[in-house]
């Protein structure tokens, strides 16, 4: 199963990133083979709407899990809407939640819903 | 001349003060409330209403049987205001989610599609109102429908009446977001009105940055001057910001507010000041130009 983790940087030992739209790297982790690919967020410094594109982004790469901090409510909705499942609240390094996650320690949220409200992850510009 | 009367907080007398700068300088004046969520102009200058005109902005949506999930309208939208999720056998139903709060309404999204899936529904954003009043030339003002959550639309829609060759004093609302900037943008000048404490200070320099932002000259306003310290006149000397009037506290001032009685009509010698004032953004604006 292919798994994708928010991550501050693009190994293992990264640090789970805690923002969805804005995170820096995405970790597509398959829990089968152990083979990971790490993608650059090209919408992180975006306007907005970026959890959307990341959402379809998780769609297009046939990820079954994300594994992230925070979830906006228009990312949740596309998520779900796209069958895709969520956890939220992950912090640590990957290879940790990975590891938790494919011991079942990590709980799929009882429905896709969001944890923070739009534009969490933005820079504050006066707002 | 436009002039964007604006604060960096609320309860400042931002709109005791932009009507009564319309009063003072009378006949040549248009009024034009941008504080389309709440807008209060009215009750200082009575206008009335003789015309009402529906804003409608259009909304795309989706014809689903129609749709091949190609993904184009979604790549296509700068507001990223589109999700096109695929189908995925007995698994997931293709969808084209639309994010109306996101979007923009520039029709780029049924322009790109291929299969004509995507037509354009308008959708009542707010009204504008337009009439007259005592002692100036004309009033409008926007409003926003409850039930629509971006004011920007209906502030450009007011925008839209802006008489070029008349003195157009723009009332926003207040704070530095999007609807703001949207009323001061393209003005002349902007008069920012603060209270001299530690709030309105900060404040005072959010807004100072916006107006920087959009090239928009600004100069300050300080209303209850005589409570709270000097750090305004410290701030606006080291940014040169220029100080426009003082108006001190009186406890009139607020009795004649809270019953919709303008300054100047409480107070007639401010009449003088504000037409000074008004000259003197004249001549910043002169300068620049
Ligand atoms: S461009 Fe048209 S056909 Fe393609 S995904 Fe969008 S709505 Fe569907
Ligand atoms: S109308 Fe424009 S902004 Fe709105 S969804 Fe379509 S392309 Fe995006």
């Amino acid at each position: 199963m292919k798994i994708c983790l928010t991550a501050e940087g693009n190994t293992l030992e990264s640090n789970v990133d805690s923002r969805f739209g804005r995170c820096k790297w995405f970790i597509i982790y398959d829990t089968k083979t152990d083979d990971f690919e790490a993608l650059p967020n090209a919408n992180a410094a975006g306007m907005g709407g970026v959890g959307i594109q990341n959402s379809t982004l998780m769609a297009e790469k046939n990820v079954e899990v994300v594994l992230t901090g925070n979830l906006g409510p228009n990312a949740a909705n596309i998520l779900q809407q796209a069958g895709i499942k969520a956890i939220t609240g992950v912090t640590g390094k990957v290879k940790d939640a990975v590891e938790r996650f494919k011991k079942g320690k990590l709980k799929v949220d009882s429905s896709t819903s969001p944890t923070v409200t739009p534009h969490f992850g933005m820079d504050k510009r006066g707002k | 001349m436009t002039i964007t009367v604006a604060s960096g907080k609320g309860g400042t007398g931002k709109t005791l003060i932009a009507t009564s700068l319309a009063l003072s300088l009378g006949e040549r004046v248009q009024f034009l409330d941008c504080d389309v969520e709440e807008p209060n102009g009215y009750i200082f200058l009575k206008p009335e209403i003789k015309e009402h005109e529906t804003v409608y902005l259009s909304k795309p949506k989706v014809k689903i049987d129609r749709c091949t999930f190609c993904g184009l309208c979604a790549s296509s939208c700068l507001y990223n205001a589109i999700a096109v999720i695929k189908p995925v056998k007995k698994k997931v139903k293709g969808k084209v989610l639309f994010f109306y709060e996101l979007c923009h309404s520039c029709g780029a999204c049924s322009l790109v599609c291929p299969e004509k899936a995507i037509y354009e529904e308008p959708v009542e954003k707010g009204t504008i109102e337009k009439g007259t009043a005592d002692g100036i030339f004309s009033f409008v003002q926007g409003r926003l429908r409850p039930s629509e959550a971006n004011p920007v639309p209906i502030v450009k829609a007011v925008k839209k009446q802006i008489k070029p060759d008349e003195i157009n004093i723009i009332d926003s609302s207040p704070g530095t977001s999007d609807p703001v900037v949207q009323s001061v943008k393209d003005a002349d000048f902007c008069i920012l009105v603060t209270e001299p404490t530690p709030f309105g200070l900060n404040d005072l320099m959010l807004a100072v940055e916006m107006s920087r932002k959009i090239e928009v000259p600004a100069g300050v306003i300080i209303n209850r001057s005589d409570i709270g310290d000097n750090r305004i006149d410290e701030y606006c000397g080291k940014e040169k910001i220029p100080i426009l009037l003082r108006i001190p506290f009186k406890r009139d001032i607020a009795v004649s507010y809270s019953r919709g009685i303008p300054l100047v009509s409480a107070y007639p010698e401010y009449r003088e000041e504000f037409k000074k004032l008004f000259d003197h953004i004249c001549r910043i604006v002169g300068e620049k130009t």
